[in-house]
């Protein structure tokens, strides 16, 4: 059984301005020492469904989902105790901005301090000795004295890192990373993904990375889903999702990075990701696909094959041509 | 060379912090003496680490900040401590692009009022019709349209935006832009058209960048010369290919192999560096790198090493070898 399971969430924000559907029927299914990213544009409902993961939203979302399983526990009838029992031990999220989990009114190590008590049964020196360990795991010089510093009295970069030390203190089943390193400069960047590749690889703990840097998603995950508006529109392996992306989004978006272009100008994509006002009949990507035919901008596609990628696409590519074209002219 | 148009020579910029309660005054080194220059048609990408003082350098060239000591020469004119004050050609050779493509914009004022503001200020003597038509021109010249020449900036796009910004920063017709992380803040599909756009206006307006980022991939596409910094100083400057086929600082080295390469079955070969950036207001003696490198010894402690070589120059006194394995360096 897979220690996370998702089926069909979706999650609708109550606006002002009407209903805004952020994430559109997602599915995603995690395995014990799994490493995945979710990879997309900005506001494409990364950090929202897993939000809603974590029992995270705000009471203006509705989420629904099929199944919703952590480890054996359904998430949707999980009562606050239970979630709280299991939320920081063995499910636990490194958090977009570092400072809105970070409580500013204690010192990070009595953070730290406080999750070993509620979750592990660790003495009262042996957690000082492990909040110890844990600061120079994620590179934080002199780890004793900034215990006792204040979360505003750390560089940006101190307390992303001090954040990642607190959610990797109970040794989690399932670490969910929402952008960990794009706050760090590229050395400490470096040195937190193999942190956490060596976690994979010693406890088990399996890794959804969520991120917009495909050198960092290349270097480090296994499998990727690519997320647009709000749906998944791709998921493969790391090394075939490179070398034959099979959603036109996936294909164009790899063809956009500097290092794959020889030509002084870069490949675009025209246009921009649809909001909630101007979001397309059919499929969403159609506005800005360079395939799109009556037929895509009309009627919403289904999800291509496993070898296909699961590609949310009428005309999925293969080796760069779309397929079944064709058959529907 | 004949054609620099801008000329940097020991350029430093240092602040003097109050202490507070038990802490002393101090002074933040945060740039110490970066020497380049500049040419038509030819962009210098500057990369280092966060608080290494590249937005520094970029307000010191912008003239936003005088320099506390070294030379600025900017179009054969020497920069004094007055910058560009009552200098509106010299005002108008340098303009800058901030990475913000939200704080950097007005929200009061049209897209159209934001273009012709630097043309009021610096050219009062253009009058009303000539402005518009000038600003007109300029959005078409960004890839935007003539009815957005009305609308505010909460309507339009973080690439959008960019590119009022760029716009509004070529008004003056600058010889020089500075463009301080221009693309951080934009996904990767709006990344390519602003690159572009930036590749495009270079060659139709023969303008020289100094273009400020710490994504290396961005910088390999787009650059002609680098410069890695480290607290407050170059370590290394030269021809973008030279420097990339051998580097010869150990920070170079060690900042390159740190960045994630989009590219699944390359080989990592990571160098592990020790120990964490120092702050500027306790730059190391010698060189200041040496804490952190695997190739220091006393003499790096001890003085700073000269800068050697000719257009690729560096400052170490242990430069690498064509394809020096570093001992640090772990196959991962
Ligand atoms: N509380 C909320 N109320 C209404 N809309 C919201 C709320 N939170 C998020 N959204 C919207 O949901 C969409 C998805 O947001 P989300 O934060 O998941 O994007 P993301 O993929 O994580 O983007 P980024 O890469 O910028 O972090 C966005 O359009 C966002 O504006
Ligand atoms: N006005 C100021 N007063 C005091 N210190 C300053 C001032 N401006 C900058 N500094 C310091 O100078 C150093 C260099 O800052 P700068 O903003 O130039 O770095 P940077 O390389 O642009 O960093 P980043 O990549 O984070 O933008 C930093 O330590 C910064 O805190
Ligand atoms: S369904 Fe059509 S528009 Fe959508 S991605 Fe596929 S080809 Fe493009
Ligand atoms: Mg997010
Ligand atoms: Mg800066």
């Amino acid at each position: 059984m897979a220690l996370l399971e998702i089926r069909n969430l979706s999650v609708e924000f109550e606006t002002v301005s009407g209903a805004f559907r952020a994430v559109d029927g997602i599915d995603i299914s995690v395995d014990r020492g799994d490493l995945m990213a979710i990879v997309g544009e900005s506001g494409s409902g990364k950090s929202v469904s897993m939000l809603a993961v974590m029992g995270l939203l705000p009471w203006t979302a509705t989420i629904t989902a099929d199944r919703m399983e952590f480890n054996g526990h359904d998430l949707r009838t999980l009562s606050g105790r239970a979630r709280r029992k299991i939320i920081g031990r063995d499910l636990s999220m490194i958090f977009q901005e570092p400072m809105s989990s970070l409580n500013p009114c204690f010192t990070v190590g009595y953070q730290i301090r406080e999750t070993l008590r509620l979750h592990t049964s660790l003495d009262r020196k042996a957690r000082q000795t492990r909040a110890i360990e844990l600061m120079e795991q994620v590179g934080i010089p002199a780890p004793e004295k900034r215990l006792s510093a204040f979360p505003h009295q750390m560089s940006g970069g101190m307390s992303q890192r001090a954040m990642i030390a607190m959610a990797l203190a109970c040794e989690p089943k399932l670490l969910i990373a929402d952008e960990p390193t794009t706050a760090l400069d590229v050395t400490i960047q470096a040195q937190i993904l193999e942190l956490l590749t060596d976690l994979q690889d010693r406890t088990g703990m399996a890794l959804i990375l969520i991120t917009h840097d495909m050198g960092v998603v290349a270097e480090t995950v296994k499998r990727v889903a690519v997320q647009y508006a709000g749906q998944k529109v791709e998921e493969q392996q790391v090394e075939a999702l490179f070398d034959d992306p099979h959603h036109p989004y996936t294909a164009a978006l790899l063809s956009a990075l500097p290092e794959r272009s020889q030509d002084r100008f870069l490949p675009t994509i025209p246009g921009v990701v649809p909001g909630q006002f101007d979001r397309p009949q059919g499929c969403l990507f159609s506005p800005r696909c360079q395939f799109a035919d009556a037929r895509c901008r009309a009627v919403q596609p289904q999800k291509a094959s496993a070898e296909l990628g699961y590609a949310l696409c009428h005309y999925p590519l293969l080796h760069g041509e779309p397929q079944g074209k064709e058959a529907s002219a | 060379m004949s054609d620099t148009i801008l000329t940097a020579e020991n350029l430093t910029r240092h602040y003097s912090v109050k202490g507070g309660l038990m802490r002393p005054d101090a002074t933040v080194r945060a740039l110490d003496g970066a020497s380049f220059s500049l040419r038509p048609g030819s962009t210098l990408a500057v990369v280092g680490e966060s608080g290494c003082g590249k937005s520094t350098l970029a307000r010191v060239v912008t003239m936003i900040e005088p320099a506390t000591s070294g030379r600025l020469t900017i179009g054969g004119k020497e920069i004094g401590p007055n910058g560009a004050k009552g200098d509106r050609d010299l005002r108008a050779m340098v303009q800058i692009v901030f990475q913000d493509p939200y704080g950097s914009l007005n929200p009061r004022q049209t897209i159209g009022q934001t273009l012709m503001e630097p043309l009021l200020l610096n050219r009062p003597e253009i009058g009303k019709a000539d402005r518009e038509k000038r600003a007109r021109e300029m959005l078409l010249m960004v890839g935007l349209r003539n009815e957005h020449f009305d609308r505010y900036p909460h309507m339009f796009s973080g690439g959008q935006r960019q590119r009022v910004a760029v716009a509004r920063a070529l008004m003056l017709d600058p010889k020089i832009l500075v463009l301080d992380e221009p693309v951080s803040a934009l996904d990767l599909s709006i990344q390519s058209q602003i690159l572009n756009l930036l590749v495009d206006l270079q060659e139709r307006l023969d303008l020289a960048y100094l273009f400020i980022s710490h994504d290396l991939s961005v910088v390999s596409h787009f650059a002609d010369e680098l410069m890695v910094m480290y607290l407050g100083r170059p370590v290394e400057t030269g021809p973008l290919k030279d420097v990339y086929a051998h580097p010869r600082h150990p920070y170079t080295r060690a900042l390159f192999s740190a960045t994630p390469v989009a590219d699944p079955r390359r080989k990592r070969n990571r160098i592990k560096l020790e120990g964490e950036l120092p702050s500027p207001m306790a730059v190391p003696p010698g060189c200041p790198f040496n804490p952190r490198c695997w190739k220091a010894t006393d003499e790096c402690r001890q003085s700073f090493p000269e800068y050697t070589g000719g257009r690729h120059s560096y400052a170490c006194f242990h430069p690498l070898a064509k394809d020096e394995l570093p001992r640090a360096e772990t196959q991962a």
